[in-house]
């Protein structure tokens, strides 16, 4: 069912250019305001926009930017997670420690405090992502690392003379793989909010990028008038991260891992 | 004979597994008298624990009684539901889990979760508390109103079994069944609560189904033994009728194949049975033992046999007792042959001088931190071609002992030597030769070998590692490997969760020798295994260890198991050795009193022996704040007095080879002290 859903909106993700009516800056003037139809599946905004495409197009922009910023934080998590886990000792404790006080600010809170420092843009808001959620996949890393590498097959490995790399990846990483792809999935979803969060905020992407955080916030003055072009978009990011949670959980279920989400 | 409490009759139970039905029991009968223990003793996948709990209602839900009648005290056992098995558990039929730590509720005392029973079972409020105090009390508990008022993790793991104990007798049940009840607890306190299970029954004249795959322990409490093989009930009979002529192969083959204590390697070789427990989607029509069976013949192919009772007491499944009765067959694997210790050049392998491990603690915030004293002052010597067992319960500092050696854990302080090399605390420190010489086999199979590498592969890596060949060379190297454990070559494209127990600790073990080592650590090697093939693994590590003229360090909880293997055997009790000897002389005495202690906790897989009965009292002493003078003070029945407290005791040699940490001199011993063990002759 996830699954069903997120090959949707990645198709058309994929395929937004191609298949979209119109442009996603492209102004029908005389269509504007207009209510969803068979012209304008989605309707018109107030300037003339067609919501559609705009909804379509935003798909290819928030994907590839959610989904670079969940790659880089799931590889830079993951090697720091092995190599808290595995090392222990002070290193562990003093980037735990570094991580504990990233994590006690709201996501959103230290969003805002890196935009305000860095200026908008696109890139800020991938490091935003990054950064955000790099302490989260290096705890969830760090907590399998931690039980696995009490288990006889590393103490194996030590014994012959493995070198501390080999036994990261080599002997210890496949152990972490399932939490990890899902908690990289879950990362993913929470990127896509969080970008859209911004977005409405008015911090993230910049306009007239279709945006859907963004076009959820341009529409919001014209609630009135134009409803459609703010329940299209949000409606879009609220069934993504749906989607992507419903594929999350199963598979959680389906690699039988134990962890909270 | 009297009128059975317990009879079950053409039981059938099934699971559902993925879609598919499992059977798990067939045609069981079994029946219990008022006053009697039955053991019940199988494998793992024997079906053992199912037994139990369809006795007791508490099956899974997936879980289907196909067929079958269980009567117990006249009444249709199956039948009953709701408000009526209520009223019968804990009345009339109550049960004690393996794992204590698990069935006691955490945030409640125990004093309490014992009343709240009593209460249930009629006791009115105000005296309940009382009476959970006495129950406490008549299992022999030392301080019952302290325990009463602990809450479960305040109490050691043989403390929590005793509480489950009293909570089973607190409704006063009229059969109590017990699942492995002392399979986790150490060999003294496992003495001790059999002691308690046995008074306490007898008392009551209550019944038990005690289930185990513990041989000694079956002979040591039942009156009857049920001997469980896939499923099926294979034999049947009084304990020492079955003990002394058991009538089925498996059961002669499960005899065979444990170590009895003082049986050597070079003497008597275990015998173990080939092969695994099947797994049963169907039962064949067929002996389900005819795979494993020496005396198979066609007719065990082609028909499964029936329930037959040679005599009114003893019931048999198998096509051939009749002549196994008549001794015209006999199921004893004749070609096992002596493992001799081939004596060469005895030389040093290993010398530990002084070695010291200690753990820190974090306690609270108000204390100061403080270490665990793991190993204390060991000197250890290791020769070429020999075994060295180390003996102790949990917490003795064995395995701290061999972590330390082998640079697993880093020693405080003291010197390790191998061949003459000087090893450095630190693994990393250690070069390629040092790391190639010496390896570790592991405990639990299941963790020691990587899930997400194929057999190959892992077998691969201490070739290329350590002894520097290249891959194309170490893959020829793996199949020579392989075929030193037995095991086929196609193995080593498979992933260890396609294999047995056994079958992954031998690929361990051929791991382990992949390197050629000097000296090979031994943590435990075959407690997570089955009996039957507990022996294979020993008898291989003995071969392989002569072959290689490796030094062995074995390392056990298990006396019997280090008693047959070992050439020379350590006794340690909280991180000190207590006594060192020869083997061959470790069940004679002078013993250390804990020596003597421990050979008298266990429980002889053999009702013959006679053996002397001493208790350890008391728990194990913190490691943190041992005791001062001789550590075993606190525990000891030959406690002399203020210089056991005050002074630490000196090592004397005795005349036959032993050396003692004891303050007692060696003639007071030697008059004080009887043999533990007296071996009958049995015809075994």
């Amino acid at each position: 069912m996830g699954t069903a859903l997120f090959a949707l909106f990645l198709l058309a993700a994929i395929l937004g250019p191609y298949i979209a009516p119109y442009g996603s800056n492209e102004q029908i003037v005389a269509d504007a305001r207009q209510a969803p139809s068979a012209a304008h599946w989605f309707g018109v905004d107030h300037l003339g926009r067609d919501v559609f495409s705009r909804v379509l197009l935003g798909a290819r922009d928030i994907f590839s930017l959610a989904g670079t910023g969940t790659l880089i934080a799931v590889a830079i998590g993951t090697s720091l997670g092995l190599l808290s886990g595995y090392r222990g000792g002070w290193f562990d404790e003093l980037l735990m420690r570094f991580f504990d006080s990233l994590l006690a600010l709201p996501a959103l809170l230290l969003a805002l405090l890196l935009l305000g420092t860095l200026g908008t843009s696109r890139q800020s808001v991938l490091l935003v992502i990054i950064v955000v959620y790099i302490p989260i996949v290096a705890r969830v890393v760090r907590s399998v690392v931690l039980s696995v590498k009490t288990r006889a097959y590393i103490d194996a490995a030590r014994i012959q003379g493995e070198s501390s790399a080999r036994i990261l990846f080599r002997e210890i990483l496949p152990a972490v793989l399932p939490a990890l792809a899902v908690e990289a999935a879950l990362r993913f979803s929470y990127a896509i909010f969080l970008a859209s969060s911004l977005g409405f905020l008015g911090v993230g992407v910049q306009p007239p990028s279709p945006d859907w955080g963004l076009m959820v916030n341009e529409a919001r003055d014209t609630l009135s008038q134009t409803p459609w072009a703010m329940y299209f978009p949000a409606a879009a990011i609220s069934v993504v991260v749906m989607s992507v949670n419903l594929m999350a959980d199963g598979l959680k279920r389906a690699l039988q891992v134990g962890i909270v989400i | 004979m009297s009128e059975p409490l317990l009879n079950v009759e053409d039981l059938e139970v099934a699971y559902k597994v993925n879609g598919g039905e499992q059977d798990v029991l067939r045609d069981i009968q079994l029946s219990i008298e008022p006053g009697q223990t039955v053991g019940l003793v199988g494998e793992s996948g024997s079906g053992k624990s199912t037994l139990a709990l369809t006795v007791m209602r508490q099956l899974a839900a997936n879980a289907q009684v196909r067929r079958g009648k269980i009567d117990f005290a006249g009444r249709d056992l199956l039948g009953l539901a709701g408000e009526e098995l209520r009223a019968v558990w804990g009345r009339e039929l109550s049960f004690v889990p393996q794992n204590p730590t698990t069935a006691l509720n955490p945030a409640m005392r125990v004093g309490e979760q014992l009343a709240e029973a009593l209460r249930l079972y009629g006791a009115s409020a105000g005296e309940s508390s009382a009476q959970a105090t006495e129950l406490l009390k008549q299992i022999r508990i030392a301080e019952p109103d302290r325990v009463a008022h602990s809450y479960p993790h305040q109490l050691s793991g043989g403390m929590q079994q005793r509480v489950m104990i009293a909570l089973a007798l607190s409704g006063q049940p009229r059969l109590l069944v017990l699942d492995e009840p002392t399979t986790a607890l150490d060999v003294t306190t496992e003495a001790a609560v059999l002691d308690l299970l046995q008074e306490a029954v007898s008392q009551r004249n209550a019944s038990m189904l005690y289930v185990t795959h513990n041989l000694g322990v079956v002979a040591t409490i039942s009156d009857r033994v049920v001997v469980l093989y896939a499923g099926e009930l294979a034999e049947e009979a009084p304990t020492e009728q079955l003990f002394r002529k058991p009538l089925h192969p498996y059961t002669r083959g499960l005899l065979d194949a444990v170590p009895r204590l003082g049986q050597h390697k070079d003497q008597r070789p275990l015998q173990a049975i080939p092969g695994q427990v099947p797994r049963l989607e169907d039962f064949p029509n067929a002996c389900v033992f005819a795979p494993r069976c020496p005396l198979a013949i066609e007719r065990c192919w082609n028909e499964r046999p029936t329930l037959d009772a040679p005599t009114p007491d003893r019931r048999v499944r198998c096509h051939r007792w009749p002549e196994i009765a008549a001794d015209r067959v006999s199921a004893h694997r004749e070609e096992a042959q002596p493992i001799r210790t081939k004596t060469q050049r005895v030389q040093p392998v290993l010398k530990v001088e002084g070695l010291n491990v200690s753990y820190p603690v974090s306690r609270s915030l108000l204390q100061p931190p403080a270490s665990l004293q793991a190993v204390r002052d060991i000197d250890l010597v290791a020769n070429s071609a020999q075994t060295i067992g180390v003996v102790g319960e949990s917490g003795s500092g064995k395995s701290s002992l061999a972590r330390a050696v082998i640079g697993l854990v880093e020693r405080d302080s003291g010197n390790v030597e191998l061949l003459g090399l000087h090893l450095p605390p630190r693994l990393g420190a250690r070069t390629r030769e040092m790391l190639s010489h010496l390896q570790m086999v592991f405990q639990n199979p299941d963790e020691a070998l990587n899930p997400a590498l194929t057999v190959g592969e892992s077998l691969t890596r201490p070739l290329v590692r350590l002894r520097g060949l290249s891959a194309a060379q170490a893959r020829q190297q793996v199949l020579g490997l392989m075929a030193a454990v037995r095991l086929p070559e196609d193995y080593a494209r498979r992933f260890p969760g396609q294999l047995s127990g056994g079958e992954k600790q031998r690929v361990a073990i051929a791991r382990a020798f992949a390197s050629q080592p000097e000296l090979l650590l031994a943590d435990e090697p075959v407690s997570a295994l089955d009996v039957s093939v507990q022996a294979n693994i020993l008898n291989l590590l003995a071969e392989l260890q002569v072959e290689q003229q490796t030094a062995l360090v074995l390392i056990s909880h298990d006396i019997a198991s280090v008693g047959y293997l070992a050439d020379q055997i350590a006794v340690m009790y909280l991180g000190e050795f207590m006594q060192t000897g020869a083997a061959e002389n470790i069940f004679d005495p002078p013993y250390h009193p804990y020596t003597e202690a421990l050979l008298s906790s266990v429980p002889p897989p053999d009702p013959f022996v006679e053996q002397k009965r001493i208790r350890l009292e008391g728990e194990l002493p913190s490691a943190i704040d041992p005791p001062t003078g001789c550590p075993f003070h606190t525990r000891c029945p030959r406690f002399l007095g203020d210089i056991c407290v005050q002074q630490t005791p000196p090592w004397r040699e005795t005349r036959d080879g032993k050396r003692i940490f004891c303050h007692i001199p060696e003639d007071e011993l030697v008059r004080i002290q009887e043999p533990v063990l007296r071996f009958e002759e049995s015809n075994s």
